[in-house]
């Protein structure tokens, strides 16, 4: 029971990752109709950027806090000198740009940080353990990540349900051209979300930076997932988002440690070892197309439908 | 007269000139140049340049003409760049070959086209055994012999509960398969996890803590190595269960674990240290070079050039006689970073394997230190597989 409690934060805590990332995919994709590829270098960018700045600055929480407005920066740049062309196109165009754009921030990261990666190192406070469940000391960061996660969960609400930004961003998100029409400057809220997404993503990367250290290509497969959680959250959703990546996240974490133990009573030990790492690969893919069947506009549609 | 001499002249300057374009010797390289594993394949390619620099970038006097093409750890792109540089730049010998997935995927292409694929790293036990073919030859070691190795530590460590972790794919397999072939005690786990995309190890080492073993087994080559003894520090284990290792810590990945591997105890068919001249040598001037510790995987690369060079050397240049230069490489006499090592019938190495520990340098760098001589001329389990003889 412990073991699963111990397994439930461990999914909990990778669920908020993926919350963070998503949270701008669904924000970016909802409101301004464009597919961002690209979501997972800004994740890597802010990474490298928190690791530079801590290690310039030598101080954990300072590199944190000065990546953030960077990424926002960087998001804003990206925006007005490419995204901004691309609104008038289709999804497939914003595909092949994007996806030119991951080719480029990694290239990029690759001739200013070299191709080995780099790690960041916890400051000596958040390298403590916690016993949250009684015999398990259960380590202080993943915890601040579930804090931290939580937080902008909560800040994000607010934000979007009970200030006039936030009214705009559902606004849009329900129907862009009437939202344009009643004359609201829908350049500037879009470079607003875009920037904003960015710094979720960046937030998202110097989150896991510590744990995963940082490597060009480190946003790529996490880029995926957040992609299956705004499909089940639905798209424009910021609830939808957290609803499905808690979802996603701890299916994920659970599913892959209690896999083997389920296969081994079904299947011989070398054949349960071998099918549980391909079958915990599948499952969440599984449950994406299941949701597409039942639900296909997701857990919690934006209103006012959508195409 | 003097008109027909100089034309004599002219036409014997115009037949003069195509001695003058001499044959090249081209060496395709296969290895991963993108992605976070891209500090491999680079450190593998200095390793390899570092040789051909030795060799003053000539064997037998024919110039070298490297060809470097990036698999991006995918075996579709691996096949597709070993088809490429047969197919279009018809070179000589292929070589690289990091991940045994993609040199799985690539050996028919070779085979097929009887051209020489001199593996630097990846020891997949088919190709030991029944895909063993006279056009390949191992520069490295078998993927089941530095566990076998690591598992006859274990033993001798007294360790009678294991848990076993390794990612899923035909090296992860051998490694553990390796292990568990000398290790005598009980295996409490065996995970499998995700490669190349698993990155949080926090589901499997839950289990681990769970399962109270006497001591954690791991092969993460690369990125995955870094971050597994990271996030292994960050559950608190470090302390309490002993982790042993194979190609996990190495020049690359020691820089970013520093201190969280130190102590750490793990087997290899090099070290650092290993005190013999052509050893020495390569060392100290790939640190000269390029400004750190030589990998392992440098190690192999350095090797297998200087024995594609001394088949070149035994054919005098003449790329055609592949029956010469399959000979003279079978005899292993080249200069070699690792002493002395001879090639089984299934072209092999049969070489020592050495415990080390990662320990602090004087620089206050990370580096390995040989313990003791675990297996002498150790030969892989799956030769008696092949049917080759000679």
């Amino acid at each position: 029971m412990i073991l699963f409690l111990e397994q439930f934060l461990n999914g909990l805590q990778f669920a908020l990752l993926l919350f963070l990332l998503a949270a701008g995919l669904t924000l970016i994709f909802g409101i301004m109709d464009f597919v961002n590829l690209a979501h997972g270098s800004l994740y890597m960018v802010g990474a490298y950027f928190a690791a530079t700045f801590t290690r310039w600055l030598n101080s954990f929480v300072l590199g944190v806090l000065l990546a953030l407005p960077a990424a926002l920066l960087l998001g804003v740049v990206l925006e007005m000198l490419v995204i901004r062309r691309l609104y008038s196109r289709e999804h497939l165009d914003h595909v092949l740009a994007t996806f030119g754009l991951i080719l480029f921030f990694n290239e990029a990261a690759r001739l200013v940080w070299g191709a080995a990666g780099l790690t960041l190192p916890l400051p000596s406070f958040l390298s403590v353990f916690l016993e949250v469940l009684p015999g398990v000391p259960y380590p202080a960061y993943r915890l601040t990540i579930i804090g931290v996660g939580l937080l902008v969960a909560g800040v994000l609400y607010y934000l979007v349900q009970h200030t006039r930004i936030g009214m705009l961003i559902r606004a849009g998100a329900a129907n862009r051209e009437m939202v344009g029409a009643l004359g609201v400057n829908i350049n500037r809220l879009y470079t607003i979300v875009f920037g904003v997404g960015a710094c979720l993503a960046a937030l998202a990367g110097v989150m896991a930076a510590p744990i995963l250290t940082v490597q060009i290509g480190m946003g790529e497969n996490i880029l995926i997932l957040a992609f299956v959680v705004i499909v089940i959250g639905g798209i424009g959703s910021v609830r939808g988002a957290f609803a499905a990546s808690i979802i996603v996240g701890v299916t994920d974490t659970v599913g892959r440690a209690y896999l083997p133990e389920i296969l081994r009573l079904i299947l011989s030990p070398t054949g349960a070892s071998t099918a549980a790492p391909a079958l915990s690969a599948m499952f969440i893919y599984l449950l994406m197309a299941s949701f597409l069947v039942v639900r296909p506009e997701g857990l919690f549609p934006a209103p006012g439908g959508r195409k | 007269m003097m008109k027909s001499l100089l034309g004599a002249l002219a036409a014997a300057a115009l037949l003069a000139t195509p001695a003058v374009a001499q044959q090249k010797v081209k060496i395709g390289f296969v290895n991963t140049f993108s992605g976070p594993n891209a500090a491999i394949g680079i450190d593998e390619r200095n390793g390899f340049e570092l040789a051909l620099d030795h060799l003053g970038r000539k064997m037998a006097g024919l110039d070298v003409e490297m060809l470097y093409e990036d698999d991006q750890m995918k075996p579709e792109v691996g096949k597709q760049a070993t088809e490429k540089l047969i197919q279009t730049h018809k070179v000589n010998f292929l070589t690289g070959y990091n991940w045994s997935n993609v040199l799985l995927a690539s050996l028919k292409p070779a085979v097929d086209s009887q051209t020489f694929l001199i593996s630097g790293n990846a020891g997949p036990s088919q190709i030991a055994g029944e895909l063993c073919s006279p056009w390949f030859f191992n520069a490295s070691w078998q993927n089941d012999q530095t566990p076998m190795a690591l598992g006859e530590i274990l033993n001798r460590k007294g360790v009678k509960t294991l848990y076993v972790l390794s990612p899923n794919y035909a090296a992860g397999k051998d490694m553990a398969a390796g292990m568990m072939r000398t290790f005598k005690g009980k295996v409490v786990g065996e995970e499998y996890t995700r490669w190349p995309g698993q990155l949080d190890f926090s589901a499997e080492l839950s289990k681990v803590r769970a399962a109270k073993p006497d001591a954690v087994f791991v092969f993460y080559p690369g990125a995955a190595g870094s971050q597994f003894f990271l996030q292994y520090a960050q559950a608190g284990l470090k302390g309490q269960i002993p982790l042993y290792s194979v190609y996990t810590t190495d020049a690359i990945t020691l820089p970013q674990i520093k201190d969280v591997a130190l102590g750490s105890i793990s087997t290899q068919q090099w070290v650092q240290d290993l005190d013999n001249p052509v050893n020495k040598r390569f060392v100290a001037e790939f640190r000269k070079k390029y400004g750190s510790y030589p990998s392992y995987y440098a190690a192999q690369h350095y090797d297998a050039a200087m024995l594609i060079n001394s088949a070149v050397v035994a054919a005098k240049g003449d790329l055609s006689k592949k029956d010469e230069m399959r000979n003279a490489m079978r005899k292993a006499d080249f200069p070699n970073t690792r002493g002395k090592i001879r090639f089984n019938h299934n072209h092999f190495p049969i070489q020592n394997f050495y415990a080390q520990e990662v320990v602090k340098d004087a620089q206050g760098g990370f580096t390995m230190k040989t313990l003791d001589v675990v297996f002498k001329d150790h030969s892989d389990a799956y030769a008696s597989k092949c049917p080759m003889k000679w």
